[in-house]
């Protein structure tokens, strides 16, 4: 269990820079909680919080019940913390890394090897390698399981994807997915949305301050209006036009689409999406636009990301 | 101690696999050995020497024969005028003109006294001052020659003054490798211990590695310590790589007691490492620590009285040198190996470098943060 009342950092001299701006939130026992935001945010100031290595300006946290500034050594003992940059000895082999982990923590491997095992076995063939010369993807397992080798309550991974490719961001995911199950509460940053829907509950940060916590589900159900995906022969004409689009309260490129919101009290009125489509279909096309194609969306994390910035 | 033991096998596993530190921690003490007290020769030869004489007697003949039969002087030319000769100086070409007066046989012999005139490029102080204090004693030694020539009696008489024999101590044949060695041995063993001590704990930090040691319960009391005992050991090893070089190269071997000088070593590198721990907590990355352990280095090294005596330096100067470690052990190294000096003589020392060991030890425990 992990909660943080009113934090406060800031930064500089004057204390001018505000990292962290009043964040409270609390993540229960067993469950993913993601931090989800733009770089600077703030997400890293909160888990260096969190993992005792910064001292909170205000407000108060606690990490399974232990306070961040009074017990200290406890939370050490218990937390397993994966800063966002790879941050092991790239001198010493995997298994040297993993040794040395093990004894700091007073443990060995061979006690936790079930809690590592899904994920050592991939570095195996690597062990007797340099840490330094790992590819991006096996640094990150590795980082994890020398974070996971004291078999610690609560796991905090500041951006544990970033960098790596799509194959081995799914396994990664796949893994904190099993360790949930094993009872470990897991605290994840990450800059991208679409990794939000696999937390049970999310954070969205800007700023230094929460825009809203609450389940992936829930956060896009709360979009208040509604989004369409429209795409057309010519993307960057397309986005310039839907700007002129009367009836759009925003516009803006989402992948191969541009999505376009619209104020969803007009269809109350009696309006159907299906005439807000032919209006925005006559529209584009009047301004030579071809092969257009539209079709109504649920709101996605990164949409609702995309609103509350507005 | 389980702790200490793991984080030590760490910090020797990194050293051992740092190869280029590693090389160069070993090289370095071989090339300074070799190279140094052959190149860095305090005698000069072959000052390039102008000569104008005006007399061309046989006297001033006999005045430059002395001269450049001493080894010390190389006649370029042989000049009429002082301006000629002065071009030499201007092209760099000559370091020193001498220059003998019309007359100087006659008025030698007449009056018993004639002065001649000597003119040094002070470009290079050393040189000019070495060069002038020659020359002062051949024309001294050539005096007295001449009067005892001219006046066979002035030998008795001559009793009466007083006569200076120096006599060198501890160094008979005034051998200057035996005063610059041990220095270099200083300069190694500071060099090794401070720097590699301030960098490996900044890398920690720059890598970021230091954030995983500080979420985990290692105490800070075992990371310091197993910061310092490699390099301290790693240090005391290459001070006894340049002794045995000094004893095989140079024939120099230690008057005084080995177990004197490594009991002094063990608590002079405690302060030098406590230095470059003190360095690494003012710093984030490696530059910083590099140049900040470069500032000191050097003014440690000039003022630690290996290429000059402390003792010749203005009032201000040796007060610094009150807080410079390497002064003491520049000092108690050759009082250890060239005088013999027993352990009660080097107590001073001692004292002073204890203090260091404690005050710099306890202000980088104070100021190394584990909570940043």
């Amino acid at each position: 269990m992990v909660t943080a009342n009113d934090l406060v950092k800031t930064y500089g001299k004057k204390n001018e820079v505000l990292a962290v701006d009043h964040v409270s939130f609390s993540v229960k026992e067993a469950e993913i909680f993601g931090l989800i935001g733009p770089d600077g945010a703030g997400k890293t100031s909160i888990f260096r919080m969190l993992t005792t290595l910064l001292l909170p300006d205000s407000g108060s946290a606690s990490v399974q019940g232990f306070d961040v500034v009074k017990d200290y050594k406890a939370i050490r003992n218990t937390v397993g913390y994966m800063p966002g940059r790879f941050s092991l000895y790239q001198d010493l082999t995997v298994e040297e890394n993993l040794d040395f982990f093990a004894t700091v923590f007073e443990t060995t491997v061979a006690e936790n090897y079930d809690l590592i095992k899904d994920i050592y076995v991939q570095l195996e063939p690597f062990k007797k390698r340099r840490a330094g010369k790992l590819s991006g993807g096996m640094k990150q397992k590795l980082a994890l399981c020398c974070a996971l080798i004291h078999k610690p309550t609560v796991l905090f991974l500041d951006e544990p994807t970033t960098g790596v490719d799509p194959v081995s961001r799914k396994e990664f995911w796949e893994m904190l997915k099993r360790l949930q199950s094993q009872g470990i509460t897991i605290l994840v940053s990450t800059p991208y949305m679409d990794e939000a829907d696999l937390c049970d509950r999310i954070a969205l940060i800007q700023n230094g301050k929460i825009l809203s916590i609450d389940t992936p589900e829930n956060i896009s159900a709360a979009y208040p209006d509604k989004l369409f995906a429209v795409k057309a022969n010519k993307m960057s004409t397309l986005l310039k036009e839907l700007a002129q689009f009367k009836n759009a309260s925003a516009t803006y490129s989402f992948g191969e689409y541009a999505h376009v919101a619209t104020d969803s009290k007009q269809f109350e009125a009696g309006n159907a999406p299906v005439e807000f489509e032919k209006e925005l279909e006559d529209y584009l096309a009047d301004h030579g636009l071809e092969n257009i194609e539209i079709k109504e969306i649920k709101a996605s994390v990164e949409d609702c990301f995309i609103k509350f910035l507005k | 101690m389980r702790t200490l033991k793991i984080l030590l096998q760490k910090e020797f596993r990194q050293i051992f696999r740092n190869k280029i530190i590693l090389g160069i921690t070993m090289v370095m003490p071989v090339m300074q050995f070799i190279i140094l007290p052959l190149a860095a020769n305090f005698e000069i030869k072959n000052i390039n020497l102008v000569v104008v004489d005006h007399d061309h007697s046989v006297d001033s003949r006999k005045l430059l024969s002395d001269i450049t039969s001493s080894g010390y002087f190389r006649l370029i030319d042989y000049d009429n005028t002082f301006d000629e000769a002065y071009k030499y100086i201007e092209r760099d070409k000559a370091d020193v003109i001498l220059e003998i007066p019309a007359d100087f046989e006659r008025n030698l012999v007449r009056e018993g006294s004639q002065k001649i005139f000597i003119a040094f490029n002070a470009i290079n102080g050393t040189k000019a001052g070495l060069g002038a204090s020659y020359l002062g004693t051949i024309a001294s030694n050539y005096n007295k020659n001449i009067l005892i020539g001219l006046m066979p009696s002035i030998k008795n008489e001559n009793k009466a003054g007083i006569d200076v024999v120096p006599l060198d101590w501890f160094n008979p044949q005034r051998n200057y490798k035996l005063s610059l060695i041990p220095g270099i041995l200083g300069m190694l063993v500071t060099l090794v211990g401070g720097f590699l001590t301030a960098l490996n704990i900044v890398k920690e930090k720059e890598i970021g590695t230091i954030e995983q040691i500080n979420v985990s319960p290692i105490r800070k009391k075992d990371f310091i310590l197993a910061k310092l005992i490699p390099f301290w050991i790693l240090a005391t090893v290459i001070f006894t790589i340049g002794l045995i070089l000094s004893y095989f190269l140079y024939h120099i071997v230690p008057r005084g007691n080995l177990l004197i000088l490594y009991a002094f070593v063990a608590v002079y590198l405690l302060a030098i490492l406590g230095f470059g721990l003190l360095v690494s907590t003012y710093c984030d990355t490696q530059q910083q620590a590099m140049f900040i352990m470069f500032f000191f280095m050097l003014i440690f090294i000039l003022l630690g009285g290996l290429f000059t005596p402390i003792e010749s330096m203005p009032l201000w100067a040796r007060a610094i040198t009150k807080l410079n470690p390497v002064a003491y052990f520049i000092n108690v190294i050759r009082m250890v190996m060239l005088k013999g000096s027993s352990f009660k003589d080097i107590l001073p020392e001692l004292g002073a470098v204890s203090i260091m060991a404690v005050v710099l030890n306890v202000w980088a425990g104070l100021n190394y943060k584990k909570k940043m």
